[in-house]
């Protein structure tokens, strides 16, 4: 919680790029430039004062190892900057830097995220992660999984046809790239009239063995919103992340969300590892435009929803100045 | 620079064997032996397929005891088309299977004839063993009907243990369509037609070569195409006297970074036309390009560099270019 380090600490500007279904001419230093440059403009902040840089990304994605280190010179890192990496959606980066604000000695951060899923079979590409003896010599994907998920849904009574059949269209192909930036205190009343203030924030993850959780609930997203502060008050707006109708019912369910008193946009066909840093973003622009008061952004990453992310933004801050 | 970028084939490989620790390979020896087992957790649930350690309290898991051989069917989905990859040729459903004694539920294939009309959750199912077994979970080919498995297969379960499976093949075979971007394509495509193009950051006006999509001083697109000369400077260089399956030519000979004239980046080639000795920092050199019926949009258009001639450039005019 913010309160124990006592540095509240804001997303005060957000870009992303326009998803496209296959991007063929940008490479990683092409989709990461315009992103954190139209981040920082918002802002109005100079790069040579940003204080640490943090990216989420997936070599499995374009087929190239180390390819976020390709992706660095979007961010211009020379002279030398201090930078970290995720191999995860931007999300986790965000958590990260989070983390790093929170250390006391610098004030600002850029967050960003790229994907091009459109390079290979992405069902196979997010099998990758699944378990090496018990799993992958099966075959099975990603999408497959999110099959059994759905399944279990409608045997408990929770989710029909609509659901089903939201799985058997497979998974929406995006590239693109998003970019945020983070600021403590008073810097952040600096960057943005209406900063987004982190309430609280939290990640959580369950068994890596699929059968044995129960696909019906998400217990990691139920944890992390009780520990990022999400219950108690009603955000107006949550912006979830679920490639699947029957994700969305599995999390309004495990946060408590109810649709006549919050907005939930519909998902998007979001690119891969940059969808849930652009929930998180979206999230912030509606409290940085001034049309929300308290926001909830989730994020999710592995199969069936294995690890969940949440975070409570707020147009005011928890920590006095 | 509007066009799309040049995109080739690729596949990724990695092939990797894999250690199996003392859980995970017991299990694995059973399959072969066709046994199935589970490992009791301190607080009695019993996890099938074994993990190393209770995903509740991160506690050793005790010692394995025989579960199955038959099971229900929590969760199932139909896949209509099958892929080579998968244990089934004909369409399957995938399945989550809560095998007798156990708690917890092993994923892998049920064949039911084909007909997605077959298959339910809480339908009872007995596996179905390949004839030949490498300690894989691939050793259990499928699960099938109960009653079905009743008919077509006779139970003739191994009476020794052929022991745990130490390693196992784990291997990685992924298919993408690459793309080089508009920058990096910009470049090939010249190259084709024996020009040499760069990007010029209009910031601090470095020439990238090739060009890149952003200036990293900078961190704005350097991409002002500015066409460089095919002759330059040698910057540094080394002697390769080692032979190696990939190597051009037989050694010794010399592969060098050359700066072109109007560029700021170094490219990477080979030298020839000069004894490798006598290849230095600040040697002038000229491009050699293959015949024009051989030219690609690729930098092996250029054949090897060749001394021009020219008096040696100055060590300060390559300084900055190291």
């Amino acid at each position: 919680m913010s309160s124990v380090a006592g540095r509240a600490i804001a997303i005060v500007s957000f870009a992303e790029l326009p998803p496209a279904e296959r991007d063929t001419t940008r490479e990683e230093a092409e989709l990461v430039q315009p992103v954190v440059a139209e981040a920082l403009a918002r802002a109005g902040l100079d790069r040579k004062d940003v204080g640490f840089v943090c990216s989420g990304s997936c070599d499995y994605l374009i087929g190239r190892p180390f390819s976020f280190v390709a992706a660095l010179d979007g961010v211009a890192p020379w002279p030398p900057i201090r930078e970290s990496h995720v191999e995860m959606d931007g999300a986790w980066a965000l958590y990260e830097a989070w983390v790093r604000l929170r250390c006391g000695d610098i004030d600002t951060a850029v967050v960003y995220a790229y994907g091009k899923s459109s390079l290979g079979d992405l069902p196979r590409v997010l099998a990758q992660q699944l378990d090496p003896y018990y799993l992958a010599p099966l075959g099975v994907d990603a999408d497959a999984l999110a099959g059994l998920q759905a399944r279990a849904l409608v045997d408990a009574g929770r989710a029909g046809e609509r659901e089903l059949a939201s799985v058997r269209e497979g998974r929406r192909i995006s590239d693109g790239a998003a970019a945020i930036v983070l600021a403590v205190g008073d810097v952040a009343r600096r960057l943005a009239k209406r900063p987004a203030w982190i309430r609280g924030i939290d990640h959580r993850i369950e068994t890596h063995q699929l059968g044995a959780r129960d696909l019906t609930r998400s217990s990691s997203t139920r944890l992390a919103a009780e520990h990022a502060g999400a219950f108690g008050r009603n955000p107006d707006v949550a912006l979830l992340h679920a490639a699947f109708a029957h994700e969305e019912i599995i999390l309004k369910d495990a946060l408590g969300l109810d649709a006549a008193t919050t907005e939930i946009p519909p998902p998007r066909a979001d690119p891969m590892i940059v969808a849930g840093l652009t929930r998180l973003g979206r999230a912030a622009s509606r409290i940085l435009d001034g049309t929300a008061g308290r926001a909830l952004a989730h994020a999710t990453s592995g199969p069936c929803m294995q690890q969940n992310l949440v975070c409570v933004l707020d147009g005011a801050p928890e920590v006095a100045p | 620079m509007q066009h799309d970028g040049f995109e080739a084939p690729y596949r990724l490989e990695y092939t990797y064997r894999r250690s199996t620790g003392p859980v995970i390979g017991r299990f694995l020896g059973a399959l072969r032996d066709r046994r199935l087992e589970g490992v009791k957790t301190s607080a009695g649930r019993v996890l099938s397929p074994p993990g190393e350690y209770d995903p509740e309290t991160g506690e050793d898991v005790g010692a394995p005891i025989d579960v199955g051989p038959g099971g229900v069917v929590t969760t199932w989905t139909w896949i209509a088309e099958p892929k080579p990859l998968h244990p089934v040729a004909r369409p399957f459903a995938w399945a989550l299977v809560r095998l007798d004694g156990a708690d917890t539920a092993m994923l892998h294939a049920v064949d039911v004839g084909g007909d997605s009309g077959n298959i339910r959750t809480g339908l009872r199912v007995s596996p179905r063993w390949r004839a030949v077994r490498t300690g894989s979970i691939r050793d259990l080919e499928c699960f099938v009907p109960e009653d079905l498995s009743a008919r077509t297969e006779v139970r003739t379960l191994a009476t020794e243990s052929s022991g745990p499976v130490a390693m196992m093949p784990s291997s990685v075979q992924l298919d993408y369509t690459i793309t080089a971007g508009r920058h990096l394509s910009t470049y090939l495509r010249a190259l084709a037609t024996k020009r040499i193009v760069g990007g010029r950051c209009p910031s601090c006006t470095k020439v990238y070569l090739p060009p890149r999509g952003a200036c990293p001083t900078c961190g704005v697109p350097a991409d002002a195409e500015t066409e460089v000369a095919d002759r330059g400077t040698v910057t540094t260089f080394c002697i390769i006297r080692i032979p190696f399956d990939a190597a051009p030519f037989p050694p010794p000979y010399a592969s060098v970074a050359v700066l072109l004239d109007g560029a700021d980046m170094p490219i990477f080639h080979l030298v020839r036309g000069v004894e490798p000795e006598e290849v230095r920092m600040g040697m002038r050199v000229r491009a050699v390009w293959v015949p024009d019926a051989e030219l690609g949009p690729t930098l092996a258009s250029i054949r090897w560099f060749e001394p021009s001639g020219e008096p040696d450039a100055s060590y300060e005019s390559i300084e900055g270019h190291l």
